[in-house]
């Protein structure tokens, strides 16, 4: 098994305490968008853990995906304010442009479309967040222009 | 250590600081109802049943969990009390699929005696059950997550008791389920079938993968000769199955039952305890002998290789260091090998017409008898392993009084065996039955421990370690002359794991080391009768040292059948036909928990 590099750079950052399991998950999915089986594995013997222990906390969290991420993951809030302000017509549009279901990643491997629960932008609504970054107030237009923006940086 | 004083029910009662509101209840006699709660368990607190009513504040307190506090006013038996049990068992009940008619553990089953004891309604609230297709990848353990109420019992045991966990709580909220890692199944991770986990679970969501109906199908032909063996610590269980006290031994009901259901030959897996003994001692004297007289580079310490539990532990765990491992296989693969080539040839029956059937206190010994290896014979040696319980079962469906049989004794040629063999069922007992005879082996006289009983070796510490010096040896074995032995006893794999990281760092003293995967030894088995304590396998545990003491013969060298097979069949512990039929080989697994 090759050395996965995000993880050898998180251990090397982070340490294998038992307390660094969290930000040493967290720098993966930073720099890979989701954890690979390996990925659990290599964690579970450094931390001298068991992998489903690594599993079990992995799954916990919204954020530690366990399954197939494109390289931009779009979480549009669901939660009720964001929902009340339009929230069905953003997905709507998503959909439309990027020809997924939401739970899906496009062919290219390059968005993921997820709902999320309240990122407390409720005053904005409604909001979506591309890997970290938060977009308020959006309309189907707003969101579709995000869409090409990333399309462009990931040209670049 | 300092006291506080409660009243529970008005009653006045004092325990000790750091009890809980349910170790103060116990302690005056009321009883609180538990479902998570588990005496060999750390405190969980989560299926609530146990709430209690606390004079003053505001919520309910989960008894189990909360510490009894100076001045506690506790009430057990309210209306807010009693309500609020029968809601949370009811919404228990919404998220388990109640089969109670055709339910392995229906009659024995914790949710199933608290539902029917507050006359709750399994259909108050919608059902939630998970109704994931059953696992039964693992020839030895059946998980169905459709039963499961989420109590983490069985991640507990694996993580605390045996140091593995293979189990873990994945998800949360209403998703929360009990998963090995990437929900694989069960065959496919770290789990090494010890059955811990099935002891503990209140429900019937981990069972064993039980065989009754194999078993019925094959005494049934009558073209075929079914054989059965039973394991030393089947005999001081099989009676809680059948409603007896913990701690009886039941070894002559035992063999006038298993003659009732209709097994054509009723033999005793002690005998190949015996045999084990010979085998193993003698290998162990000569790695000892290499190692100290030849200078070669041996593996040691040797360590016994009884428990399939812990030979998958190892397999996973320290894949380095199988070559630790004695190479003689269990009592019951080497039953398993000799019934269909020595018993079928000294009795005239054809080994393709006859089926061997282990009663063993374990469940990994199913995944035992499954291995590809374990075919010596030109057959499967073992064709099916019942559990204690399956075998309880199996009598209770066959009507047969079984607290009023008359005792009856086991067939010939396989059934005699000695003190040395029944104390394989308990932690320290093959080491104690090891050093009976290679003592004696070397220096001709018997062990210096009163009667035979080798004490230090006895006992339910997780960890036990001894020396035995060797004094006035026999001339042959002059390289041993003042030589002192080292011996450690482990069991639970937690334990297991301690010694092996010794081994690993370079710094264990020991000469031979004996691990059992579960705590208590065999008599704490994964397949014994449910439930377990600390009390229960104690009593166990006295049972099989009564059992020893009552023996005529306490020794393995010298039961005359042992005695027997190694004249006619055997000629020499590990001879040739000993490797062929009772010596194996061990395979490296996935390392990754």
């Amino acid at each position: 098994m090759t050395p996965n590099k995000a993880f050898s750079e998180a251990i090397n950052k982070h340490g294998v305490s038992r307390d660094s399991l969290l930000p040493v998950l967290q720098y993966v999915i930073s720099k890979e968008q989701w954890l690979k089986e390996e990925t659990m594995e290599e964690v579970a013997k450094a931390f001298g853990m068991s992998a489903a222990e690594v599993y079990g906390v992995a799954t916990f969290y919204s954020f530690l995906d366990t399954e197939p991420r494109g390289r931009y993951v779009i979480r549009v809030c669901r939660t009720i304010s964001c929902d009340m302000a339009g929230k069905k017509e953003i997905i709507e549009s998503l959909k439309n442009e990027l020809r997924v279901k939401t739970g899906e990643t496009t062919p290219d491997g390059m968005f993921t479309l997820l709902e999320t629960n309240c990122m407390g932008w409720c005053h904005k609504g409604p909001a979506m967040l591309v890997n970290d970054d938060v977009f308020t107030e959006l309309t189907p237009d707003k969101a579709v222009a995000v869409i090409q923006e990333y399309r462009e940086k990931s040209k670049q | 250590m300092d006291n506080v004083t409660l009243t529970i029910n008005d009653i006045k009662v004092t325990v000790e600081k750091g009890a809980t509101i349910l170790d103060a209840a116990k302690k005056v006699g009321v009883r609180i109802p538990t479902l998570c709660h588990h005496e060999d368990l750390c405190v969980a607190g989560n299926c609530r049943v146990c709430v209690v009513e606390q004079k003053g504040a505001r919520a309910l307190q989960a008894s189990c969990a909360v510490p009894a506090a100076e001045g506690m006013q506790i009430y057990t038996n309210t209306k807010k009390v009693r309500e609020a049990r029968k809601t949370i068992i009811e919404l228990l009940l919404s998220e388990h699929a109640g089969e109670c008619t055709s339910c392995y553990r229906s009659g024995n089953c914790e949710l199933q005696a608290i539902a029917q004891e507050y006359l709750a309604d399994g259909d108050a609230f919608i059902d939630v059950a998970d109704m994931t297709e059953i696992d039964i990848s693992s020839p030895a353990i059946v998980k169905d997550d459709s039963k499961c109420i989420k109590c983490t019992r069985c991640v507990r045991t694996c993580a605390e008791l045996q140091g593995v966990s293979a189990l873990w709580a994945i998800n949360k909220g209403n998703h929360t389920k009990i998963s090995t890692f990437m929900s694989k199944p069960m065959h496919y991770v770290v789990c090494t079938n010890c059955g811990q986990c099935i002891n503990r679970c209140p429900t019937g969501a981990l069972t064993e993968r039980n065989y009754i109906q194999d078993v019925w199908s094959a005494i049934d032909d009558p073209e075929v000769h079914v054989v059965v063996q039973t394991a030393p610590a089947v005999r001081v269980g099989l009676g809680e199955a059948l409603g007896m006290e913990p701690g009886r031994v039941v070894t002559g009901k035992m063999a006038a039952a298993l003659r009732k259901l209709g097994f054509d030959s009723v033999l005793d897996t002690d005998f190949s305890a015996d045999l084990t003994i010979m085998e193993e001692g003698t290998e162990l004297l000569v790695r000892l002998k290499e190692a100290l007289a030849e200078k070669k580079n041996v593996a040691l310490p040797m360590m016994t290789s009884c428990s399939p539990g812990w030979i998958k532990f190892i397999e996973h765990q320290y894949p380095e260091l199988l070559d630790n491992l004695s190479t003689c296989k269990s009592p019951q693969q080497m039953f398993g090998a000799l019934a269909k080539t020595y018993y079928a040839k000294k009795k005239g029956v054809d080994p393709s017409k006859m089926i061997s059937v282990s009663i063993m206190p374990c469940t990994a010994k199913k995944f035992e008898a499954a291995r590809p290896e374990m075919n010596s014979s030109g057959f499967q040696d073992v064709d099916y392993v019942l559990t204690t319980r399956e075998l309880g079962h199996m009598i209770r469906q066959a009507g047969i009084d079984f607290e009023n049989l008359q005792d009856e004794k086991f067939d010939t040629i396989m059934g005699e065996s000695t003190g040395a063999a029944v104390i394989f069922g308990a932690t320290g007992g093959v080491m104690e039955a090891a050093l009976r005879t290679a003592y004696e082996i070397v220096t001709g006289r018997e062990v210096p421990f009163a009667n035979l009983n080798i004490e230090p070796v006895r006992g339910m510490d997780g960890i036990k370690s001894a020396a035995v010096k060797i004094e006035k040896v026999k001339p042959e074995w002059s390289f041993l002359e003042g030589a002192e032995l080292k011996v450690a006893i482990a069991h639970g794999l937690v334990n297991a794991d301690k010694l092996m990281k010794e081994i690993e760092a370079g710094k264990s003293p020991y000469h031979f080391i004996e691990i059992m995967a579960c705590p208590g030894g065999c008599i704490g088995g994964g397949g014994q009768p449910i439930p377990t304590s600390p009390e229960i396998r104690k009593k166990r545990a006295e049972a099989i040292y009564v059992a020893d003491s009552e023996l005529p013969i306490r020794k393995s060298h010298e039961n005359p059948e042992i005695q027997m097979i190694y004249k006619d069949f055997l000629h020499e512990p590990l001879g040739h036909h000993s490797h062929e039929l009772l010596h194996t080989h061990y395979t490296p697994r996935r390392n990754v928990k």
